[in-house]
């Protein structure tokens, strides 16, 4: 990836100055997709194994459930292990 | 910025390829023998395609979750 620490420079005309900024937003934007998605890969991994026994000609309605319903209760357990993991710190209990 | 779009579609690309063989082969073939059999050929088809909704639909439901988690705060 290209060094975009140049475009901050003063020596920069205003419009090329807003032109770095839009190329940088754009990028922003870009990385949150593929952070997404990243995110969506693992999800995947992790509720295949929970919810797909035999893989069959079409993906019936209870698996599907299972699946959303596997990508809710893994991101519930994420914030709950977060949440008292933050209170345990804070506490100093261990 | 072309470029960019197409470095991550490539990555995601891969990812994709690589944790689907992972499954299909677990689900597919229980004990490696000289070839594959039609029937693990098929059903490496077959895992393919429901590997592939099985991504699109958990892709859905954490972007519904994002967005209500967004609508939250």
């Amino acid at each position: 990836m290209a060094d975009f620490s140049s475009f901050d420079r003063p020596s920069m005309g205003s419009s090329e100055n807003a032109e770095a900024a839009e190329l940088q937003r754009l990028i922003a934007v870009e990385q949150q997709k593929a952070q997404f998605q990243a995110q969506v890969h693992n999800f995947t991994d992790v509720c295949w194994d929970k919810c797909i026994d035999k893989p069959s000609s079409k993906l019936d309605s209870r698996t599907e459930t299972c699946l959303v319903s596997c990508v809710e209760r893994f991101i519930d357990t994420t914030l709950a292990i977060t949440n008292r993991f933050t209170q345990m710190v804070q506490k100093g209990t261990h | 910025m072309e470029q960019v779009k197409v470095q991550i579609a490539v990555a995601n690309a891969q990812e994709l390829l690589q944790r689907m063989t992972d499954k299909c082969f677990k689900k597919c073939i229980g004990k490696p023998g000289s070839t594959l059999d039609n029937s693990e050929q098929k059903c490496i088809a077959m895992c393919m395609d429901r590997y592939m909704d099985a991504w699109n639909t958990v892709s859905r439901a954490y972007n519904s979750r994002l967005q209500r988690e967004r609508a939250r705060m």
